[in-house]
């Protein structure tokens, strides 16, 4: 057979201003990260919104890693699908990453080294700058080489996306104050990445970047640094912890804040301690001993750890115990993917531990909500006397995030909750550790040594009566279940209340979300809607679900739950919570392990709406 | 479980301490373990040690795990808080609960099963933190509440009550807590009340982590011939390397003792430790020539007891992390928060 050559269409280079999706693909340890949050935060001080992801390995040195950024004026910051831009860093996904790049989009490479054709692609337009070549003559040291590729790239890109030099010039000399000869090496890379491009290479391209005003006063952060500033100023004394991805950051920082924020003036001593456990059993087990003994504790962790905890969560729930526990969620089971994102851990940490049990669980969508919600728990830990799970996740926890600043109003007082002091067992007091006084189902607790006399009590994970006394009686234990049953009840109305978000016009389609799908949802229901389909939203933020949960899917024919998991876990805990019909709460699943975007969305919602042959 | 109420009269002429407690005052729920179960002795040496060293009932929290021994905290110091926590994690909640309030005493009431099976790691991490405690592992080498399993202390040859003879190798707590860093090691036997409540006075005493392994004989499942932890075994063997007497801050030393027989310490509460030697040669302030005494007399089938090891002027784990001297549960919003002027700042550095 006589092959006849195939001429790739000609395909127009993209064109956008403010609106397009770079990534970089780089060599883990190759010293990139910083390289390219340089890059993101650029268009940040240019006023345009940015958001970027870490997709990275298990590994320290020599995997693939990418770094992908989107540009978006409009402020939409969920991963859009598609890339635009690839910089492609890294031989060993060379090919992956080429087939990435949208037609028409660009390809930005080291072309030191000539490459066949069949490398390329017909209808992408390609920027090869001789990276390697122009360090090798400008740099001796071997590593210096290597790294200055870098900011080389970050240079050459200045100029063809016109991002104002200043403003990179700024960041740099941010960055590296106090240190001239770090500044002065990565300033004079960053000009020869400029120069090469000034003097060589047609520019600007089609994509650029253009000064704006759509940035304000937000904060560009990651979750594991808010939650744990969430922590400090939620009065959190004691942190145990164990390492584990991708959660170790947040004890990181809360360390580090707590270094900065929490040393007594006076003595120079500290007011928190911070334990690396030998385990997660040994971290829930101190955060459980602290909170008995009346301090505010929390311990951070991911999926596997939760699983090792689960014996702790029981105990803790069954006799009442503040704790607060901070999932960030990765993709399972067992090892499953430990730098990919999920939210697969929702029914783990709903229903977690043997016999009877159902926690409070916070859902935050963002940075300013981990810091809120992480406070939060705290109080409500304390006041429901029992544990408090934040589920956040990896793509909130580990990428930094454009999001509304943090507040703290001083005036605000920690709630303590039910603690009977001296005086009040003094004055004669009934104390029964495990009554309910106010018909909330809430008890009071003691702290140990509050008084002489009065108030002590054996704390145990048995069954006992309102007094704390050992009972193996069925109407004790019916009591005592039928109470934590209406404790939890007491929590709907506590904990973070769903947020509604009505259509233009009333519809008969309603969508149900919450964590990290938030971004990418918001995205959806515009381009939803500008197809015509309309969509009420809501989003949760936390379980037990308050009333309005229910009535929302009431009040409609079909209520799509969107998340990140192959199960469709809060469905089922929906489902299961509020007797459904599940035919009326269809599943929309994302859980590859990258973050859900809102192509996915709207694309699988217009799929089912178009396949039950209503809705427009 | 206690169904029976305990009597609340007791003899008026009682002595009382200098807190006006008697050992009633000590006391708590009436035991449900079988009769002549060492740990209901252990108990009584508890009470005997708190009543002796004034301790305020409600200033010492008292925590277990699960098992027989893990029971006993419900059968002592009825006006102590306490928390029967799960199965071999009493160290951790332990040392969570010193976390949150170093003013009050902590004592740690364990097994073998609890600490050297399922809960080896929790006991191992506990001791070489260095957490303010005092930890007594009521040691009997079987599961007594699930009816007579061979736990990991009990000796390689030793039988069960049916016969079985054990393979393994045993696990010596003592051992462990020694290489561990524990500074304050002792080895008891429930049968040997006059040298066990010394050995707990001075545990309590004692700032940071304090370890006793004390052989606790179960009558119903490991008290015959064949067992190393009988009470004829442990009477027969038992090696004591000197007898404590605990002296408190600014009392007179009653007894004298012939020169060159006695090692005193003082320990950092001003308490001192007055130790009459049995053995003569032994140093409890030397813990690698403690190590070897104990691991050559264990393996001629001797049980070593007394104060092993004792470093007085220890540092604990509050130290280690230079935590402030108020309690943590007392500190609130004004302490803890920074503010939101800071936050301001933060936020700044944020964009």
């Amino acid at each position: 057979m006589v092959s006849v050559p195939v001429v790739a269409p000609v395909v127009a280079p993209l064109s956008a201003c403010n609106d397009f999706v770079i990534k970089f693909a780089n060599v883990n340890g190759s010293g990139s990260a910083s390289a390219n949050e340089l890059f993101a935060k650029s268009i940040l001080r240019m006023g345009v919104p940015v958001s970027p992801r870490n997709i990275f390995p298990s590994n320290i040195q020599g995997l693939p890693t990418w770094y992908e950024v989107r540009v978006n004026e409009q402020g939409w910051l969920g991963r859009r699908g598609g890339v635009d831009l690839m910089v492609a860093m890294n031989p060993q996904t060379w090919d992956a990453d080429l087939k990435e790049i949208e037609p028409g989009g660009y390809l930005l490479y080291d072309s030191t080294k000539p490459l066949p054709r069949s490398k390329f692609r017909d209808d992408i337009q390609l920027l090869g700058v001789p990276l390697t070549d122009i360090c090798a003559q400008n740099y001796t040291v071997a590593r210096e080489r290597q790294l200055f590729k870098n900011i080389m790239y970050i240079g050459a890109l200045s100029v063809l996306l016109e991002i104002e030099p200043g403003v990179i010039e700024t960041l740099l000399g941010e960055q590296y104050r106090g240190k001239e000869k770090l500044l002065d090496a990565n300033r004079k890379a960053f000009h020869l990445g400029r120069d090469h491009v000034l003097q060589h290479m047609a520019h600007p391209l089609g994509l650029r970047v253009q000064r704006a005003d759509n940035v304000g006063e937000k904060i560009f952060l990651d979750g594991n640094t808010a939650a744990a500033l969430g922590c400090v100023y939620g009065g959190a004394t004691v942190c145990a912890w164990y390492p584990i991805t991708p959660s170790s950051s947040l004890a990181e920082a809360f360390q580090k804040y707590c270094m900065k924020y929490r040393v007594d003036p006076a003595s120079g001593a500290n007011r928190f301690a911070i334990v690396q456990a030998e385990d997660e059993i040994a971290s829930i087990g101190m955060v459980v001993g602290a909170g008995w003994n009346g301090a505010r504790a929390f311990t951070t962790t991911s999926g596997p750890g939760i699983s090792l905890m689960n014996e702790f969560i029981g105990l803790a729930y069954f006799a009442e115990i503040p704790v607060t526990i901070i999932d960030v969620q990765r993709g399972g089971p067992s090892t499953g993917m430990p730098t990919r994102t999920q939210q697969s851990d929702v029914l783990a940490c709903a229903y977690a531990s043997h016999g009877d049990t159902k926690h409070v669980l916070l859902l935050p969508q963002d940075p300013t909500e981990c810091f809120e919600f992480s406070a939060a728990a705290l109080d409500l830990a304390d006041r429901l006397q029992t544990p408090v799970f934040v589920l956040t996740d990896l793509d909130i926890g580990m990428n930094q995030r454009l999001c509304e600043p943090l507040q703290w109003d001083d005036a605000r007082v920690y709630d303590r909750g039910k603690v009977m002091t001296a005086e009040e067992l003094e004055a004669g007091r009934d104390f029964g550790r495990y009554k309910d006084v106010d018909g909330d189902g809430i008890p009071y607790r003691t702290y140990p040594g509050t008084h002489p006399s009065k108030g002590a009590y054996f704390t145990r994970g048995t069954s006992r009566d309102p007094y704390a006394r050992y009972s193996e009686r069925g109407p004790d234990y019916v009591y005592n279940m039928q109470r934590l049953l209406h404790k939890f009840d007491t929590a709907r109305s506590l904990v973070p209340a769903p947020v509604l978000r009505a259509a233009a016009r009333p519809t008969r389609h309603g969508a149900i979300f919450y964590g990290s799908t938030s971004p990418a949802m918001a995205e959806a229901m515009t381009l939803l809607e500008r197809d015509g389909l309309l969509l009420d939203t809501l989003r949760l933020r936390a379980f037990p679900f308050p009333d309005s949960v229910r009535e929302f899917i009431a009040a409609h024919d079909v209520v799509y739950v969107v998340e990140q998991n192959r199960d469709g876990q809060l469905r089922s805990l929906l489902i299961n919570e509020f007797d459904l019909d599940p035919a009326r709460v269809p599943a929309v699943l994302h859980y590859d392990g990258t973050p859900i975007t809102a192509r996915f969305i709207a694309g699988a919602i217009a799929e089912r709406v178009g396949a039950a042959g209503s809705g427009r | 479980m206690t169904f029976i109420a305990k009597p609340k009269l007791h003899h008026p002429t009682l002595p009382q301490n200098a807190l006006c407690f008697t050992r009633r005052d000590y006391e708590g729920k009436i035991s449900t373990l079988c009769a002549g179960c060492g740990h209901d002795s252990i108990s009584a040496a508890i009470i005997q040690a708190c009543w002796e060293l004034n301790v305020e009932p409600h200033r010492l929290a008292k925590l277990s795990g699960i098992g027989c021994s893990s029971k006993t905290p419900d059968y002592f110091l009825g006006q102590s808080h306490g928390f029967n926590t799960v199965h071999g994690r009493m160290p951790s909640v332990l040392t969570g609960a010193n976390l949150a309030n170093r003013e009050l005493l902590y004592l740690g009431v364990s097994g073998d099963g609890d600490s050297a099976s399922i809960g080896i790691g929790q006991f191992v991490h506990a001791i070489r933190r260095g957490v303010n405690m005092t930890y007594i592992v009521e040691n009997n080498g079987v599961y007594g509440l699930t009816k007579g399993q061979f736990s990991a202390t009990a000796d390689q040859g030793s039988t069960s009550k049916r016969g079985v003879v054990n393979a393994d190798s045993p696990i010596d707590l003592i051992g462990l807590a020694l290489q561990l860093g524990a500074t304050y090691v002792g080895r008891g036997f429930s049968g040997d009340k006059a040298q066990l409540v010394p050995l707990i006075k001075g545990a309590i005493a004692h700032r940071g982590a304090a370890f006793l392994d004390v052989i606790s004989p179960c009558v119903a499942f490991n008290n015959h011939a064949g067992s190393t932890k009988s009470y004829e075994y442990v009477r027969a063997h038992n090696e004591a390397v000197n007898r404590l007497d605990v002296i408190p801050e600014r009392e007179e030393i009653a007894v004298d003792y012939p020169a060159g027989s006695t090692i005193e310490v003082e320990q950092h509460d001003g308490s001192r430790l007055r130790l009459h030697k049995l053995a003569a040669d032994y140093d409890p302030r030397d813990r690698i020539a403690a190590m070897n005494h104990v691991q050559q007399r264990q393996a001629r089938g001797e049980v070593v007891t007394g104060l092993l090891y004792v470093d007085a002027q220890a540092e604990d784990l509050h130290t280690h992390l230079n935590t402030v001297a108020t309690p943590f549960n007392r500190l609130g919003a004004a302490e803890l928060s920074p503010g939101s002027a800071v936050l301001a700042k933060i936020n700044a550095g944020f964009r």
